[in-house]
């Protein structure tokens, strides 16, 4: 219970970061890949800023032997950039740009109420779903844990 | 001006504290894709972290709606054809993001912070193909 907790307030900070760093605005995030418009450029700032944050704690987090509540930290063999890396994050790219939503803000947005996070968050998973069941169909390829990383490190990760 | 990047920069501070949190308590990537993505085909061990941290979302986003509710506004769209569109966004997001093991969490902060190549060549990816997507539907289209 007392590990979930931890999850949980991840979650919620992350949630806030998002809204007050302008994320769950789709307008804010058209703007921004707006380049060749009125190009509003501040969600770089919430990138930038998440980045340096986590580069600057992560070391210091790793320095443990191993997590607060499971039994280590993840590792990352090094893994070649292939088509099916690029291919999905060119998918992704276009459906961010014609609704202004990624994930971490669509879920946010869902206690708004607003009946365009309700078209998309379904549609969302089922996109998840299909990519899901071609893989599982396709070659033995398993679907990895966000990032990188294979599977077994995900096995590995979670004791 | 300063004012106009302090915040986004704020929000980006939470974000990167929130997955330092994870790494911390569950040596998990915060990746949203991946984290609540997985949740469709729940592992036995690997579930309640995962629920936990979705359920973190959505109290944030209750928060947010309380206490700052302009950051919540509904998807602003071309018109006509408006809800066909954000489906079809919502489903290239899904597929995309479990294809390519992540989306701005997972690759833009988690993999960036590692210096993780692959995740540098996916976030130049995505940002390209969102450019290019916004770039045709409002200057082309």
């Amino acid at each position: 219970m007392r590990s979930s907790l931890g999850a949980l307030l991840s979650g919620l900070l992350f949630a806030l970061g998002l809204g007050l760093g302008g994320m769950t605005d789709p307008s804010n995030v058209l703007g921004f890949l707006d380049v060749a418009g009125d190009w509003d450029f501040r969600l770089a700032f919430v990138m930038g800023g998440a980045v340096a944050v986590h580069a600057a704690l992560r070391p210091l987090i790793l320095r443990r032997q191993r997590p607060l509540f499971t039994g280590r930290f993840p590792s990352f063999p090094a893994q070649r950039v292939d088509g099916r890396l690029l291919a999905g994050a060119a998918l992704f790219g276009v459906g961010w740009g014609l609704a202004g939503y990624c994930p971490g803000p669509a879920l946010t947005s869902l206690v708004s109420g607003a009946p365009s996070v309700f078209v998309f968050v379904p549609a969302m998973f089922a996109g998840m779903a299909l990519a899901r069941k071609l893989q599982a169909s396709g070659q033995q390829a398993e679907v990895l844990p966000p990032g990188e990383g294979t599977a077994t490190a995900h096995v590995d990760a979670n004791r | 001006m300063a004012s106009s990047f302090l915040l986004p920069l704020l929000g980006g501070a939470l974000i990167g504290l929130a997955v330092s949190l994870l790494l911390l308590t569950h040596g998990r990537v915060a990746g949203v894709s991946g984290v609540v993505g997985a949740l469709l085909a729940p592992v036995r061990g690997d579930i309640a972290w995962r629920v936990f941290f979705f359920g973190g979302l959505l109290a944030g986003g209750l928060a947010l709606a309380w206490l700052h509710p302009a950051s919540l506004p509904p998807a602003v769209l071309p018109s006509g054809g408006g809800t066909v569109l954000l489906g079809v966004a919502g489903l290239l997001v899904g597929f995309g993001t479990r294809l390519g093991n992540g989306c701005t969490s997972g690759h833009g902060v988690c993999g960036l912070a590692r210096g993780s190549v692959r995740s540098l060549a996916a976030t130049l990816t995505f940002m390209a193909t969102g450019v290019a997507t916004v770039f045709l539907v409002r200057h082309v289209l």
